[in-house]
């Protein structure tokens, strides 16, 4: 699904320049629940944010279900996000003027599906995260679990390849991130592609395998009994 | 372009800041009305200088006669001299392009003696000799009966047709003129028609005073002979009476020995000319109120600019959450500028109707006080109010460039980043 080679970005600042990721190899497989671990500053959210196409490598490879990311223009970017990709991220990053229903709909409104279908589409994944009766709230009346779930539904909704989740239980208690994960574990039974970024060692142990990151390159890759997040809640 | 779905997304993110959006209509709001205001502020100017002018025909000229100011072949300056009706028949022979010739005959006038009896009432109007033409030339409404005819002036035939005010003045309420007699200067003339002028509003009184009867009968009642008082002279619609005039002076001028250079001993007041120079007065008022409409429009949408380049500055996250959801930056940009031209058009729109409002108070108003010198009826056609909504599509498009092309500059990643 993912086959990354070689990958590397650096920042640059004025005249200092920070080499954050240097060499990356790196492949997943479809199906797969995988965890990014390392320290923080370690290159962690760079590396996920060039897999979403949110930000570009300076170098190396990267393949996407057999589509070469390379070159992209911002249009052609936006589509293959569209279509490929759903995101979970730390702080949500719901629309606080929209309704959790409207939210889930975006991204189907960005591949320009009509409303009826959007509007069932979206309730299905409401449903799905267990909000169905919240669908009319705002973000502002959510709990945090609540809105991340919302956030999960809207990333499955465009029904992508990959899901990638930053730090998707950073802002959450431990009883709400476990069951954040289990939601995300049940998702990945049914077959979805799942990377998740974290620091914290239980919740990576809720995937399938750890990759560490340190100093900009992976220093062990390695797969994992995983822990069933049902067994905590 | 503005599908459903857009709307309600522009709609949503207009909504998310009322306040904010209050304000920034508000100029746009302002410089609309102030727009549209100035232009219909003009127009009434217009239509109250216009008025003066009547509605006769306005490719025309007045001509009458003044004393010699030069000698010529022996006769002496200082000498008076009358049109006759056989310089109609000259003129309309021998200068081409003329619609209309009319000589006229005048008695009476503005604040005159008593001429017109009958019965036991009397009135002060004025009587005027005319010819079957010059209905053409100044237009009115016949209410009853007809105007003067060919026939009354061959057979001189003592008839009048009179104006809704000499009725007023010289009948009782149900009495039905036409066929009556009405005695004038101690001549009887029958009644053969009544008149308003048409569309008449404002300061026509005095032209509704009037009785016209045929040119030859004034002519032989009241000893003017075939001399002419003055004439009225329209011109073809595709020729200016004003190119033309100077023949018609120089025939006049060789027909009764007056010398060639002498630019005194003919009087003339050229309608075309006068209307010309106002027109072109308002024209150019029109154009001063459009500029200074367009300068504090200008001030709304620098306003409308400024707001959305703050909106897309606030929003930068929201932005970069689109574009992680898939939005092209052509979506976003299209967002942008979308809602900038609806925030422009509905908030113009508002002020299109503000200024109505204004300008419909201000016609009731001066319906009711009665009406103001050189000013009336303050309105504006539906051209300036399309005009008005293109200047709107155009600056809203023009306030949202900026900022839309300032919303996708950002990487999504950086976008995103942003708190
Ligand atoms: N846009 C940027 N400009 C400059 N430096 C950046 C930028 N993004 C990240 N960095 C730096 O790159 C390093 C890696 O950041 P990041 O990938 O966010 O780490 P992690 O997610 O593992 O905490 C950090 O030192 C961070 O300060
Ligand atoms: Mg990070």
């Amino acid at each position: 699904m993912i086959q990354i080679k070689d990958l590397h970005k650096s920042y640059h600042m004025g005249s200092n320049s920070l080499h954050v990721l240097k060499g990356i190899n790196f492949t997943v497989e479809e199906g797969e629940l995988v965890s990014i671990m390392g320290s923080s500053g370690s290159g962690k959210s760079t590396l996920l944010n060039i897999i979403g196409m949110l930000d570009e490598a300076d170098k190396g490879s990267y393949t996407l279900d057999g589509v070469v990311i390379k070159d992209l223009n911002e249009k052609i970017a936006a589509k293959y996000r569209n279509q490929f990709l759903g995101f979970v991220f730390q702080s949500f990053n719901l629309i606080n003027y929209k309704s959790a229903l409207d939210n889930v709909s975006m991204p189907m409104y960005y591949q320009g599906l009509k409303r009826k279908e959007r509007t069932d589409r979206a309730m299905h994944y409401l449903e799905k995260v267990g909000l169905a009766d919240w669908h009319h709230h705002l973000p502002s009346e959510l709990s945090g679990g609540q809105k991340q779930r919302v956030a999960i539904a809207r990333a499955l909704a465009s029904e992508p390849k990959v899901l990638l989740a930053d730090e998707p239980t950073g802002a959450l208690d431990s009883t709400t991130s476990y069951e954040v994960m289990e939601l995300i574990q049940q998702i990945n039974d049914e077959g979805k592609t799942i990377l998740i970024v974290t620091h914290e060692d239980d919740i990576a142990h809720m995937t399938k395998r750890i990759v560490n990151l340190k100093d900009g390159v992976i220093i062990k890759d390695e797969n994992v009994n995983q822990v069933k997040a049902k067994a905590h809640v | 372009m503005f599908n459903k779905e857009r709307w309600n997304e522009i709609l949503e993110a207009l909504n998310a800041n009322k306040f904010r959006t209050f304000l920034t209509a508000f100029g746009v709001f302002w410089g609309i009305t102030i727009l549209v205001l100035l232009l219909a502020l003009t127009n009434g100017l217009k239509n109250g200088v216009t008025a003066d002018f009547g509605d006769f025909a306005t490719n025309s000229m007045f001509m009458w006669t003044q004393g010699t100011t030069k000698p010529y072949k022996g006769l002496p300056k200082g000498r008076y001299f009358n049109y006759k009706i056989d310089d109609v028949e000259a003129i309309k022979a021998e200068v081409p392009n003329l619609k209309y010739v009319s000589p006229r005959n005048q008695l009476g006038g503005f604040r005159g003696n008593n001429n017109a009896v009958r019965g036991t009432k009397t009135g002060a109007f004025e009587i005027y000799g005319d010819y079957p033409e010059f209905i053409k030339q100044q237009p009115m409404d016949i209410l009853q009966g007809r105007f003067i005819s060919y026939s009354d002036i061959n057979a001189k035939r003592k008839v009048c047709v009179i104006g809704v005010d000499v009725i007023k003045g010289l009948y009782d309420k149900d009495e039905d003129p036409l066929g009556t007699y009405i005695k004038i200067n101690g001549v009887n003339f029958m009644v053969v028609g009544t008149f308003k002028m048409a569309n008449s509003q404002g300061d026509n009184e005095q032209d509704a005073n009037t009785i016209y009867i045929p040119f030859t009968t004034f002519g032989q009642a009241f000893n003017r002979g075939d001399r002419v008082g003055w004439m009225a002279i329209t011109a073809n619609d595709e020729v200016s009476i004003t190119a033309l005039k100077q023949q018609v002076f120089d025939l006049m001028k060789s027909r009764h020995k007056v010398h060639p250079d002498d630019e005194r001993a003919i009087g003339h007041f050229d309608l075309s000319e006068q209307f010309e120079r106002i027109s072109g007065l308002f024209s150019i008022l029109t154009i001063v109120g459009y500029f200074v409409g367009i300068l504090v429009l200008a001030s709304g949408i620098i306003g409308i600019n400024n707001i959305m380049l703050i909106v897309v500055k606030e929003r930068t996250k929201e932005i970069g959450i689109r574009r992680a959801l898939g939005a092209t930056p052509g979506m976003i940009k299209g967002q942008i500028l979308q809602e900038s031209l609806i925030l422009t058009i509905l908030s113009g729109m508002m002020g299109v109707s503000f200024a109505a409002l204004v300008i419909w108070v201000m016609n009731a108003i001066l319906d009711n006080a009665g009406p103001v010198e050189n000013f009336a009826n303050p309105s504006v056609g539906m051209q300036v109010v399309f005009v008005a909504l293109i200047i709107l599509i155009v600056s809203g498009l023009l306030a949202g460039l900026i900022p839309a092309s300032r919303a996708t500059k950002m990487k999504p990643v950086d976008a995103l980043r942003t708190e």
